[in-house]
């Protein structure tokens, strides 16, 4: 069972891991306050407070994509590895291996973006990538695809050595995921939920990484042998493969931090269960096959893979429902816990994906789809657990980490101004893109009717208040990053400094 | 009440009482709990968590029956024997269709292609709101069938990112009144 000491022995970050950790969570703050103003400048652009030429528009709705969702990743790997090296042994190069990849695959994707002029968004459906009209070339399509498989290769090194390491203590990664107890047995109560959650992340992501590499090499082909023409719905199908495992992924790295530190805060154990190990034996197949939901309206796909598209969206809510939010909620629940900035931030981390689930699966299902699809709702359900899930966990771990030098948790009468800030703008600026969606608005389009402008105008407000929060977390954050540690680290042994 | 408005309020009615559980137990948080009361509380917790699971799983079933019952979309690999029947091509950035235009009150078959990269065809009613959709891709045909209930100018809108002239890429739908009516 995870440790109630706040600021454990075997989490204390020196030398080697300290750099490799301060590298990048204050590359990834950065990138978020960057590319949160990329997305600012376009929902400012849709409420017709800015004038952003088209172009210009699908080159930063390119950038902001495919730079949200790699930053996403790029944290989300920070918090596994923060937690999972504690139970296996890790080993630091592929950890800085990973994020060398990752910016020199970022660098080809900006180069390609902002020099070549590509626009063919983050999910580069083919044929578009070729099909520049005149704003870009292939040769620069070529670039990004390559940055993308920078980036899939550093996340697969990453994952192999994870993997051999859980292996090596675990057996196998069926044992890591605690399948031997789901039908009976005395559950090992020392079983980490991190092994079982970075166990499921190895599985589904590397599958979903070796489909992203199919259809990149397969797109690649295309740009420099036109004459072998790709099948579009099966190029289809591997991105969005792809794609949803990718970020999603992100979803079960960053959810490790609530499940190691929450018990801490609330100083109540919370143990692994048999529901646990199922929620996550099932969400481990739900993830891989889901992705058809991304297809419902391509009619010319086999119905049965639509069929498995809404079964398994709708399906995908009972682990987090009953099991994560359900047992976060009963963890919390008069747990006299003193609000800090990571409880905070790891309550609302969950609420954003629970809730957030909520329009996700509504649009997963066909019916609804029809009227439903590439609106505003598309964007306003994933914004909702990405920036009010997922970046929040990933923040939790940021202010606990700051916290360890003195060993008390962050709760400056700044943070606790920044946060509302945080939730309420975040709050305001995804329902504009729900409210948006139930009207038919458009997603990706650079050219606003007046009649849209309404909650493109609210978008743009909590946008502003959601980056004024974040360039205040990114600064507090990396000023507590690299201040030095404390003297021998920090104190070892105290039970609480919580409550 | 548009399908839009229904699924808006069941979103709203859901994250509603997502925020509502979280609301109570943030409240119920701050107090602290002797072993007697966490033993009771924990009891109370497996309990509500089985009536949860009761409640999601028979909403699951019920929803999915309900909604996948009828198969929304029409089979594609055979003739459908609608009457009224319009080819749909989209183009960066383009759309042609023949006719443009139809009656209302019976079903209308779109067979819908691309000439180049992946389109959305969307039809937006008089009012503003999106009836239908499907994606117009190259190599494939989507047979979408539509029932216009009213008459009136409908919009084609592209919905599917395709380049720089996605956004104009529109047409209009004439569609007319049955005759007789």
């Amino acid at each position: 069972m995870a440790s109630l000491t706040l600021y454990p022995d075997d989490e204390r970050l020196t030398g080697g891991t300290r750099a490799a950790f301060n590298l990048y969570i204050i590359t990834a703050v950065a990138l978020f306050v960057l590319m949160m103003l990329d997305g600012l400048t376009m929902r400012m652009s849709q409420a017709k407070w800015l004038n952003v030429p088209p172009d210009l528009f699908y080159q930063l709705l390119s950038m902001h994509g495919a730079g949200m969702v790699g930053t996403m990743a790029l944290v989300t790997t920070a918090v596994m590895w923060f937690f999972l090296r504690k139970y296996v042994h890790l080993h630091l190069w592929a950890f800085v291996a990973n994020y060398v990849l990752f910016m020199l695959g970022a660098v080809c994707i900006i180069v390609s973006i902002f020099v070549g002029g590509y626009g063919a968004l983050w999910t580069f459906l083919y044929p578009l990538p070729v099909h520049g009209t005149g704003l870009w070339t292939g040769d620069w399509s070529a670039l990004f695809l390559v940055g993308y498989l920078l980036i899939g290769v550093g996340s697969l090194l990453f994952y192999l050595d994870a993997a051999a390491a859980i292996i090596k203590v675990h057996g196998n990664l069926g044992r890591a995921l605690g399948l031997q107890w789901l039908f009976g047995g005395t559950i090992d109560q020392n079983h980490p939920k991190t092994v079982v959650a970075s166990t499921m992340v190895i599985i589904a992501n590397s599958l979903g990484i070796l489909a992203g590499a199919v259809v990149l090499v397969m797109s690649l082909v295309n740009i420099f042998y036109p004459e072998v023409v790709l099948n579009a719905l099966v190029a289809k199908n591997l991105i969005y493969w792809f794609g949803h495992m990718y970020i999603n992924a992100t979803i079960y790295m960053g959810v490790i931090a609530v499940y190691e530190l929450l018990p801490r805060y609330t100083r109540k154990p919370y143990p692994i269960s048999r529901p646990f190990l199922w929620s996550w034996a099932v969400s481990t197949v739900f993830v891989i096959v889901v992705f058809p939901h991304h297809l419902l309206m391509d009619f010319a796909q086999p119905r049965w893979l639509a069929i498995i598209g809404q079964v398994v969206s709708w399906g995908a809510g009972f682990p987090v429902f009953l099991v994560t939010a359900y047992g976060a909620l009963t963890n919390l629940y008069r747990s006299n816990i003193r609000w800090t900035m990571p409880s905070r931030l790891m309550v609302l981390a969950v609420f954003g994906w629970a809730a957030g689930i909520v329009p996700a699966i509504l649009d997963g299902t066909i019916r609804n789809n029809l009227v439903m699809h590439n609106t505003q709702w598309v964007p306003g359900h994933f914004h909702f657990y990405l920036l009010l899930g997922v970046l929040a966990m990933a923040l939790a771990l940021m202010f606990h980490v700051i916290g360890s030098r003195v060993n008390e948790p962050p709760n400056s009468r700044m943070d606790k101004a920044g946060f509302p800030l945080y939730l309420f703008g975040g709050l305001i600026f995804v329902f504009a893109f729900l409210d948006a969606g139930h009207l038919s608005v458009p997603r990706r389009m650079a050219e606003h009717l007046d009649a849209w402008t309404f909650t493109d105008k609210l978008g743009s407000i909590g946008a502003i208040l959601v980056v004024l929060a974040m360039l205040y977390f990114a600064i507090r954050i990396t000023t507590g990053l690299l201040k030095s540690p404390a003297p021998g680290g920090a104190r070892v042994g105290v039970p609480d400094a919580a409550g | 009440m548009t399908l839009q408005d229904v699924i808006w309020t069941i979103a709203l009615v859901g994250m509603g009482l997502v925020a509502l559980g979280f609301i109570h137990v943030i409240i119920q948080a701050g107090k602290p709990a002797d072993d007697a009361a966490s033993r009771k509380s924990a009891h109370t917790a497996h309990v509500l968590q089985a009536w949860l699971f009761a409640i999601l799983f028979v909403g699951f079933v019920a929803g999915s029956w309900a909604t996948l019952r009828h198969f929304p979309i029409p089979p594609q690999h055979r003739d459908l024997d609608v009457k009224q029947v319009v080819d749909v091509v989209g183009r960066q950035w383009s759309w042609q269709m023949t006719p443009a235009s139809v009656k209302a009150g019976s079903p209308v078959e779109f067979r819908v292609r691309s000439d180049d990269v992946n389109h959305g065809f969307a039809l937006y009613a008089p009012d503003g709101r999106i009836v239908t959709q499907t994606q117009a891709m190259p190599g494939f045909t989507n047979k979408l069938v539509y029932t216009f209930a009213e008459p009136g100018t409908y919009v084609v809108q592209c919905l599917e990112y395709c380049g720089l002239g996605h956004g104009p890429m529109k047409t209009t739908l004439e569609v007319v009144a049955a005759q007789g009516e």
